[in-house]
């Protein structure tokens, strides 16, 4: 029901003749996490296309790119004062929350669009966050577990809000670089670019990349995950060999 | 110089954590214990998760305790039959501690049930060693030599049924209580990614009557045994070893443990048990101000499943 409502929303949000559309293309559409890799950045690239018949706009354009990393369930604790000691007593789940979040637009969100267009289209880490569909609690207007997520992941630089982070090169050409911390996990990451005039959103365009676990950092991690047993002895028998290693390298008799 | 670390999939700087593992190995090596009560708090910090802090640990007790059993075999320092039984009870300790692990993981609480256990753990044991170390300095000033060894009055726990022969280590007890000691030890060890020598070379001297020169070989036997299987449990259980961290580690704690034992042993026996217990302590008291004083941020992240 929620799913079908949000549907009907973007159809009547984008319209059916839509005079621009967006043309995408990202700086990598795969990358391989090696062992020296220590985070990289995520160029998008845009073009506006004007259909000819369509009447000339009297404002610029505006663009809002989201980049959203893999979805984590997770849970919120908040630790209180249980007689001398502090422990976590309540707790809300969320279900389904991107591991990583960067917002970037070509002017401050508020100048871009109005709040309940924000809201509508998620654009901006609150609009995300306060979405109705990241947990199963309903939403309320100050709910400290979500301001207390956004706040986390916003200290550990996962997610980030950028209000100069897209840049015209052009009228009708921009481009938009996000950098992707290191902590950021593997996995498919989601790219979704909005165009807006005057308030008014015109155009939508999703794109994709991944990032993948490479050469040895594979190998390890599904050695670890399908023959645990065998990597567990293994790490094992590596333990007691450097162990045997140092007690010959510094035998003293 | 920085690494991915395949498991715990994030970049750690290589040089930081093998210092870092010199410096815990040489406090090891100086002590005669594994120093993982060091190691897996300080991973934590770096930003590790606690469950690959806590498994990946394990790698290097098995690597320093099999440099010391090695070297005590050499010194005929080994008391095998004491370790067989130590061993016994430390598998099963071992095995429920890794179940305990992955179920406190499941339930959420797996923070809390670490911080209170090494509260619990370490102010109790750094306590006793530092009370038991400054009555030991209270006697000398006094100018009266207190006794090497305890002897002859032994606990009526030792007299329990099933008793045994240990020419060794000169002792005629029953295994009842050996075997609860190394549970016990087995099963904080599993749990807090801590060999427990610093529980198990007390108890052994205190409370079973080892003589001083068979504990540390004996009780580094029954730590090597109870961390392998804790390392090779962790792996298949929680699958949260990380093998790139193990190395580095290891590539650390050995050589520093080499340096430590050196130093070791130019340390005064009394001065050593009382540093011993004050760094005990210190650990024991950071964990428990974190419990008591009010965080500074009251929520936290927990993520279940990635998707």
């Amino acid at each position: 029901m929620r799913a079908m409502l949000a549907l009907l929303l973007a159809v009547l949000a984008f319209g059916p003749a839509q005079a621009e559309s967006l043309v995408v293309s990202l700086s990598f559409n795969r990358l391989a996490v090696t062992s020296t890799y220590a985070g990289t950045s995520v160029a998008v690239f845009g073009a506006i296309e004007r259909d000819a018949q369509a009447a000339a706009r009297s404002g610029a354009y505006d663009v809002v790119v989201t980049i959203r990393g893999p979805r984590q369930s997770l849970t919120v604790r908040e630790k209180e004062a249980l007689g001398p000691v502090w422990v976590n007593r309540d707790q809300q789940k969320f279900a389904e929350v991107p591991s990583f979040l960067a917002v970037l637009s070509s002017r401050p969100l508020p100048e871009i669009a109005d709040a309940a267009t924000r809201r509508r289209l998620r654009l901006g880490l609150a609009a995300i966050v306060a979405a109705p569909d990241l947990t199963l609690a309903a939403p309320t207007p100050d709910d400290p577990f979500r301001e207390a997520l956004l706040r986390l992941r916003r200290r550990e630089r996962l997610f980030t809000e950028s209000e100069a982070g897209v840049r015209f090169l052009a009228p009708a050409v921009f481009r938009a670089t996000a950098p992707l911390p290191a902590t950021a996990p593997v996995g498919a990451y989601d790219v979704e670019v909005v165009l807006l005039a005057g308030g008014v959103p015109l155009a939508r365009h999703d794109a994709r990349f991944d990032l993948v676990k490479s050469g040895i950092e594979q190998g390890i991690a599904t050695i670890a995950r399908d023959w645990s047993l065998a990597y567990g002895l293994a790490a094992g028998a590596l333990a007691l060999i450097s162990g045997w290693l140092a007690s010959v390298i510094f035998r003293r008799d | 110089m920085q690494i991915y670390l395949p498991i715990a999939e994030m970049p750690v700087s290589v040089l930081v954590l093998i210092g870092l593992g010199a410096a815990v190995g040489f406090i090891s090596g100086l002590f005669g214990i594994g120093g993982g009560f060091l190691m897996t708090p300080i991973l934590i910090v770096m930003g590790i998760p606690p469950a690959i802090a806590v498994a990946t640990q394990t790698a290097p007790i098995v690597a320093s305790s099999a440099t010391s059993v090695l070297a005590a075999h050499r010194r005929n320092a080994l008391d095998l039959r004491l370790g067989l039984v130590l061993v016994l009870g430390g598998f099963v300790g071992t095995s429920l501690g890794v179940w305990f692990f992955a179920a406190m993981r499941r339930a959420g609480q797996l923070d809390l049930v670490i911080t209170v256990a090494y509260v619990t753990l370490f102010t109790v044991v750094g306590g006793l060693m530092l009370a038991e170390s400054v009555r030991g300095f209270w006697a000398r000033r006094r100018g009266r030599a207190r006794p090497a060894r305890l002897g002859g009055d032994h606990a009526a726990y030792m007299a329990w049924p099933l008793r045994m022969r240990f020419p060794r280590s000169r002792l005629y007890a029953s295994v009842i209580p050996i075997l609860g000691l190394a549970l016990f030890v087995g099963f904080a060890g599993a749990v807090l990614g801590i060999g427990g020598g610093f529980i198990l070379v007390p108890a052994l001297l205190y409370l079973m009557r080892v003589p001083t020169g068979v504990v540390v070989g004996t009780s580094q036997f029954q730590i090597l045994c109870t961390s392998f299987v804790a390392l090779v449990l962790h792996a298949v259980q929680n699958q949260a070893v990380d093998i790139v961290l193990a190395v580095i580690l290891i590539a650390g704690g050995v050589f520093g443990a080499q340096f430590g034992a050196r130093a070791g042993r130019n340390l005064r026996s009394d001065y050593f048990r009382f540093l011993l217990a004050i760094l005990v302590l210190a650990v024991g008291l950071r964990f428990a101000a974190e419990l008591v004083l009010r965080p500074e941020e009251p929520f936290s992240i927990v993520v279940q499943e990635a998707r």
